[in-house]
């Protein structure tokens, strides 16, 4: 994975709460590899009228370079298809940030190098009402000063230090894990001799 | 969304000579705990991983990695996200999905792992089928690509949704690096209502608390309520923890888990079973152990709940009317209200139980457990429902019960679809979707807009309170037709 220290580009805002993982890749888009690319399919509901055309007025729509998205509470809640974050990347976002994340979609982030953000309420509508009359002002994430920078604000953030270790480092999870196989064949061990009952019968 | 029943608790001081007591979460938590980063987060053993059609991202990781699975024996894979709910014995028509369940086979037989395959009679949801083939024990780490694995926590272990990435983990390591959340206990006392059940319960504390309510928690159900409740309402429950944003939900093991488990297919035998209950029996959180936070609800003040929004926190009483964004707390609340009532197309202020709707369906993960068709088919005997739908059992097992039993002829009477097992309308992966605009009264997890078709407004609520709004034809107080 390749190491991100900074994301800073155009911002979208996205001024809803709730954007479930429904809604960031809708499930009948799922079935496809990854390979193909995920990025035209991101909020592929929500960013069409009822005829199927993109909304023009939809800010997704109209920012074609976004770096950045901001969002309402919630954001990336529900299923845990990592498919959401594809999405995300592969249409160019190296950051959301809101007030509150899905858990599993926070951890997907994490995995494929996307940072989550997040601000309080008030911060995040501050950036919110900055893009709804500039879309696609310039936003900037510092993972390593925790900095949100965008119009002359600075909002300090807090990441949970392990992602933030993994995501400056590009870590894969796997190679480290791999470094520990020695507790974890003692732990197999061990666990087999204390818990007979717990393997299938 | 009021905190007015959320208690902080302050830590208390513990004496350094005596071990600390201990939660249900942190007895397991611990027994897995194979290493700690300095950093703070743990490497677990996991115990139970179940894969589906939909882990073949993480299968094609695995393979980029030229490393195989770990651990086979502790893997199981479950066709059900995709399946068709019909004309099983036929080849499957849309080739992306025959593709799905094609390639599940070739993955889970190229490692060695059992699959409960489309033409399995172990075949259903996989949060169905692990407890029904005693592969989900107490005590035990289970996880699985679908963030309703959360399910599994209703026989006191951790169970958790992940994602693509940490299928792959499991896959290759059979750990999985977590960091410990907090521990959040909810407790429902007394005696609830006739109509009134585990989905209630659940859909009462998902509004009160918020879809973003229990972050960063482990949660944990007590209370005599949650006791008296059936292994079915437990794991309907703790099903939907994950709609209250909680890693994960748990019920202490006891006599009622201890009895569902007894001589399942994959349940320990003999001695094993001796060895087994000993362990289970003293996974119960310790006196005095400490949540980082209470909460406590009062099951006789829980009424039937629907949702009317477009996120499972948007639940009220069926007697209750639809809220006004003027009255909301905040500009962004009166947004997310306006946004909800627009795409669900109702209007502030209007009583829920006027609310008509066009179709119905009882089936998924949260609610197609033989106990879920048998409360629904008791409602729907000898009548008729006004609107078309669909019944589709969590697993082919319970579908074949509930045959001896001779719900499918009562569903079928009554004008409903019994169909074959699979998650369904649910998510809508197989094609089970209604149609643009419908109005679906539906036994599942999610009213996410567009989650049953495009265009589709989903409402929530327990098996019988579709059962009685597909005799309605509107959202109805069941409770106008219990005996």
């Amino acid at each position: 994975m390749t190491p991100v220290k900074h994301v800073s580009g155009p911002a979208v805002a996205l001024a809803l709460a709730s954007v479930d993982t429904d809604q960031l890749i809708p499930a009948r888009f799922m079935s496809r590899p990854r390979s193909q690319g995920y990025g035209h399919f991101l909020l592929h509901d929500l960013r069409r009228n009822g005829d199927g055309q993109l909304n023009a007025d939809w800010p997704l729509n109209r920012i074609e370079d976004a770096k950045v998205l901001v969002a309402r509470r919630n954001f990336g809640s529900g299923s845990s298809r990592e498919a959401a974050v594809y999405a995300l990347v592969d249409a160019g976002f190296g950051a959301v940030i809101a007030p509150s994340f899905g858990d599993i979609f926070q951890s997907n982030c994490v995995k494929n190098g996307l940072v989550p953000v997040r601000l309080e309420d008030h911060e995040v509508e501050t950036l919110i009402a900055h893009l709804l009359a500039e879309a696609g002002a310039i936003i900037d994430v510092d993972l390593d000063q925790q900095t949100v920078r965008a119009a002359g604000h600075v909002f300090r953030f807090s990441l949970d230090p392990v992602w933030r270790e993994q995501l400056m480092n590009g870590w894969d999870d796997v190679d480290v894990t791999r470094s520990f196989s020695a507790q974890v064949e003692a732990f197999r061990a061990r666990d087999r001799a204390r818990r007979p009952w717990a393997r299938p019968a | 969304m009021a905190n007015d029943r959320v208690h902080l608790k302050e830590n208390r001081f513990i004496p350094l000579h005596m071990p600390a007591p201990r939660t249900l979460f942190d007895k397991v938590w611990d027994d897995h705990t194979i290493a700690t980063r300095p950093s703070g987060d743990a490497l677990l053993w996991i115990d139970r991983h179940f894969v589906h059609e939909g882990s073949h991202h993480a299968f094609r990781q695995v393979a980029g990695k030229g490393l195989s699975v770990a651990e086979p024996g502790l893997t199981f894979g479950v066709a059900d996200h995709y399946v068709p709910t019909r004309g099983r014995h036929e080849p499957i028509a849309d080739p992306a999905i025959a593709q799905m369940v094609a390639d599940l086979s070739a993955n889970t037989s190229r490692h060695g792992i059992e699959l409960f395959g489309i033409s399995d009679p172990r075949q259903g949801i996989v949060h169905v089928v692990g407890p029904e083939q005693g592969l989900t024990l107490p005590g035990l780490t289970v996880v699985c690509g679908d963030s309703h694995t959360s399910t599994h926590g209703a026989f006191g272990a951790i169970g958790f949704g992940i994602g693509a990435s940490e299928v792959a983990h499991v896959l290759m390591t059979q750990t999985l690096w977590q960091r410990k959340p907090k521990r959040l206990r909810i407790s429902i006392d007394g005696k609830p209502l006739p109509g009134v059940g585990a989905k209630d319960f659940i859909l009462a504390i998902i509004a009160h608390i918020g879809a973003d309510g229990a972050r960063g928690h482990a949660i944990e159900y007590a209370g005599s309520a949650v006791r008296a409740l059936s292994m079915a309402g437990r794991m309907t429950m703790c099903n939907m923890s994950i709609e209250a944003g909680a890693r994960c939900g748990m019920v202490a093991p006891d006599e009622t888990t201890f009895a569902y488990l007894k001589d399942r297919a994959f349940a320990p035998k003999g001695a094993r079973w001796d060895q087994a209950l000993e362990a289970w029996s003293a996974l119960s959180g310790d006196a005095g152990a400490e949540f980082d936070r209470e909460i406590r609800l009062d099951a006789a003040e829980i009424a039937p709940i629907v949702t009317w929004g477009i996120t499972p926190e948007d639940a009220l009483p069926i007697t209750a009317t639809l809220p006004d964004p003027v009255h909301a707390k905040d500009p962004s609340r009166a947004a997310a209200i306006q946004t909800a009532l627009d795409y669900m197309g109702l209007t502030a202020g209007m009583k829920l139980s006027d609310t008509p709707i066009d179709r119905v369906f009882i089936g998924s993960c949260t609610n197609a457990r033989i106990e879920d068709l048998r409360a629904a088919a008791g409602v729907l005997a000898g009548k008729t429902a006004r609107v078309p739908g669909l019944v589709s059992p969590g697993s082919t097992a319970v579908k074949v019960q509930a045959e001896a039993e001779g719900l499918d002829r009562i569903f079928i009477a009554a004008g409903l679809e019994w169909v074959d097992a699979g998650c369904s309308m649910c998510v809508g992966m197989n094609g089970d979707l209604a149609r643009p605009g419908e109005r679906v009264a539906s036994s599942t997890n999610r009213n996410f807009r567009g989650r049953q078709g495009p265009g589709v407004r989903t409402h929530l609520m327990s098996p019988i309170m579709v059962a009685a709004a597909a005799v309605s034809g509107r959202l109805t107080d069941v409770r106008e037709m219990l005996p």
